[in-house]
């Protein structure tokens, strides 16, 4: 099985310990990991702010990067990135030549723990946390993707990993990518309201797929003084003794 | 101690002039205001969690409710496919039965055709059960405004509605007008009708409501009511309540007014088997609405009950604009309050924030759809495109699509702002350029470390200030995947 790692520009930049820990759980489960290294962003900035143009510039782009290459499947430690390039290219190329070729692609591009538990058909990595925790599922993987039992099915192997519920769990963290600087003040209500209900719960850990909702809740979280553990699914699984 | 302001005194300027008819710039000024209001976050939130809840269970329990969805859908498209002709049938068949219709362009043209009405009757008192249309266009102000000559006392008889009126407060959801309210300040608001003080007492308070409104029921010349249904085969109007309002509106007066917006019409009478079932369930968590009201024109010969003048307004004010566009779906909305109940965005502000008649991911939408994208710029942005709304909606409305579709529209007509337009065409040619993502990158980390100060970016200025002035910032990292990549990691 050969894949294809789309690691999201900010994973890139910013959590790159994600990214790594991505290419270890898949290298554990004996895939072939490349990595285009011309890639940069899926374009879904500019696509959620309204200028298509801009981002179908940045989408043929990662469409060329990606058709260079050959494997298997094309894999990504974010719903929300896979979401774009899966759910949203056939949508802003409809009717243009590059439709096909979205088409083609889209299919192909997973979410990790989609890879994991339904391409590979695995769900204990033999991971070990010790942690109360309580997932976080982005809402492009909710609700696009209809990822949302997969990495419930994965942390529930996790050893010494308590996972609890918690209130509202299908409310959105806020992000929303530009929404988060262009409606500060609602975005951080809305990042209030996860963490209240992170506190009602008792967890120590916070984990989602995306590291975007990830940015937003530590972002708020550190802000207002809480301690609380932020993992992205990929470090969870790829843990092997007490964080 | 601090005393609150009562909210129907907050001062969000002139409610009055908050329809459809009014600008509704300034939702992110709004909306930070609605976030400190903590009466305003509990109300809100306290609706919005129980309707979620009732309305999961009542779609759970109904096996065929993806089926019924699908359907609801189709029969909207083809309604909007042959709207002109579904039309036309349904004035046919409202005069065949001795009523009167009147196709109505916007509100004034409504205002004019109830005011010589009225003047004709020589009413003075009308009364009127919940309508988004006419709150929509502002009816109750225009008739007070245009036709100050007749003194019209205008009683809006939904009890929500009625106290919102009272306070000159507009309604902050469709379903729920006064869910922004407390019993203290509602106590308040209907205290100061009575004249006296009343105990904070749902029974009393509903006591004396009954009481006040059942002089205006009996007393009034003219019955105004929106339209949940039209149908188009029948003439038939139908329309939900769940406080017996709305009949009495319809049949007690002499004359019945119906203001019914274009897209209520559904071709066929069995088609409300699948609307009443969605609605119910989906605005209220109900089976079934208490009252499901079916008025087909005047009172027929040997009829016992039904007004003896019956005039159908059908309203367009925009609508048949989006008719063939790829907002075509902005019409198929049934009203039923479901996407704001799960907007996360909406349960943070509630409905005034927005500015417009209608709130939430619907409002969001059909605001700047009916209005024009300048008069309500901001309201596409309103939204994390959370997918929750497309994903509650009884009648599939891909409604975060639609947010899309108008923030791209946005674009091209050049209201996004020069800034935002030099930001993406530079993020297009960095994103385009390898080489440039990683000069891009690396100025960066060296812009950054000055700004950096206990591994996080401290407050910035500029656009990214919205974010450091609530959140933390992490910097960017030493060392970027691809430079760990190519340092070993391909390797293994």
């Amino acid at each position: 099985m050969k894949a294809a790692l789309f690691i999201p520009c900010y994973v890139d930049q910013i959590y790159p310990e994600v990214g790594v820990s991505t290419v270890r759980v898949l290298r554990k489960l004996g895939v072939d990991v490349i990595y285009p290294e011309g890639q940069t962003c899926c374009g879904q900035p500019a696509f959620n702010s309204g200028f298509l143009d801009e981002a179908r510039g940045v989408a043929r782009h990662f469409l060329d990067v990606f058709e260079k290459e050959s494997f298997d499947y094309t894999v990504c430690p974010s719903g929300s990135c896979t979401t774009m390039v899966s759910h949203y290219y056939p949508f802003i190329f409809e009717g243009s030549t590059e439709e096909r070729r979205a088409e083609v692609l889209a299919p192909r591009v997973r979410e990790l723990s989609d890879f994991i538990v339904n391409v590979l058909g695995v769900t204990d990595l033999g991971a070990r946390y010790e942690g109360k925790a309580v997932f976080h599922c982005g809402c492009h993987q909710r609700r696009e993707l209809g990822v949302l039992n997969e990495p419930q099915e994965l942390l529930g192997e996790v050893e010494g990993l308590d996972l609890l519920d918690w209130e509202n769990e299908e409310l959105c963290c806020g992000f929303g990518g530009t929404f988060s600087v262009k409606m500060p003040d609602v975005s951080t209500a809305m990042a209030d309201e996860k963490i209240k209900a992170l506190e009602k719960s008792g967890a120590d850990t916070l984990i989602s797929g995306d590291s975007s909702c990830l940015m937003q809740l530590a972002g708020r979280l550190w802000r207002t003084g809480h301690d609380t553990r932020v993992l992205h699914l990929a470090q969870v699984l790829d843990s092997e003794g007490s964080a | 101690m601090e005393t609150r302001k009562p909210t129907h005194e907050r001062d969000t300027e002139d409610h009055r002039r908050e329809g459809i008819a009014s600008p509704v710039e300034g939702f992110n000024e709004r909306g930070k205001k609605a976030v400190q209001d903590r009466e305003l976050h509990d109300a809100v939130e306290l609706f919005t969690n129980k309707s979620v809840a009732v309305r999961n269970a009542a779609l759970h329990a109904l096996p065929d409710a993806p089926e019924l969805r699908e359907r609801a859908y189709h029969i909207k498209q083809q309604t909007m496919a042959n709207l002109d002709e579904y039309l036309a049938q349904m004035a046919d068949a409202v005069e065949a039965r001795g009523g009167n219709v009147f196709f109505a362009d916007d509100g004034e043209d409504v205002t004019r055709y109830i005011g010589e009405l009225a003047r004709r009757r020589g009413a003075r008192i009308i009364t009127k059960s919940k309508s988004m249309a006419t709150e929509e266009i502002e009816l109750n102000r225009r008739l007070e405004e245009d036709y100050a000559d007749l003194d019209l006392e205008i009683v809006e008889t939904d009890l929500g509605e009625w106290i919102a009126q009272l306070s000159g407060d507009t309604p902050s959801h469709i379903i729920g007008p006064i869910l922004h309210l407390n019993l203290r300040q509602i106590t308040e608001i209907l205290s100061e009708a009575a004249g006296e003080k009343l105990p904070p007492d749902v029974e009393a308070l509903t006591k004396f409501a009954r009481e006040r409104l059942r002089e205006k029921f009996l007393a009034a010349d003219i019955g105004i009511t929106g339209a949940n249904f039209g149908v188009a085969e029948t003439g038939t109007i139908a329309t939900v309540t769940n406080e017996g309002n709305g009949r009495l509106v319809a049949t007690v007066p002499s004359v019945h007014v119906v203001v019914m917006g274009i897209e209520k019409l559904v071709p066929r009478f069995e088609d409300l088997s699948t609307f009443v079932q969605l609605l119910a369930r989906s605005a209220t968590g109900q089976k079934l609405s208490v009252y499901t009201n079916f008025v087909t024109g005047p009172r027929g010969e040997g009829e016992l009950d039904g007004a003896e003048e019956f005039h159908l307004i059908l309203l367009d004010n925009g609508r048949s604009n989006l008719l063939g566009t790829e907002f075509e779906e902005a019409l198929y909305c049934i009203r039923c309050g479901a996407c704001l109940n799960v907007c996360p965005v909406y349960r943070q502000t509630g409905g005034h924030a927005y500015g417009s008649t209608y709130s939430g991911p619907i409002g969001a939408v059909i605001t700047p759809l009916l209005k024009g994208d300048e008069e309500a710029k901001d309201l596409p942005h309103a939204s994390s495109l959370c997918g929750a709304c497309s994903e509650a909606c009884p009648v599939g409305i891909p409604l975060h699509e639609l947010l899309l579709k108008l923030r791209s529209r946005q674009v091209d007509e050049g209201l996004a702002g020069k800034a935002q337009e030099i930001a993406f065409k530079g993020f297009e040619t960095t994103m385009k350029s390898p080489a440039l993502y990683n000069i891009s990158t690396k100025t960066g980390r060296a812009v950054q470390k000055p700004l950096t100060k206990d591994g996080s970016v401290r407050p910035l200025p500029g656009p990214l200030g919205g974010w450091t002035k609530s959140r933390d910032l992490p910097p960017l990292a030493e060392k970027s995947f691809r430079e760990l990549w190519k340092d070993g990691l391909r390797d293994g």
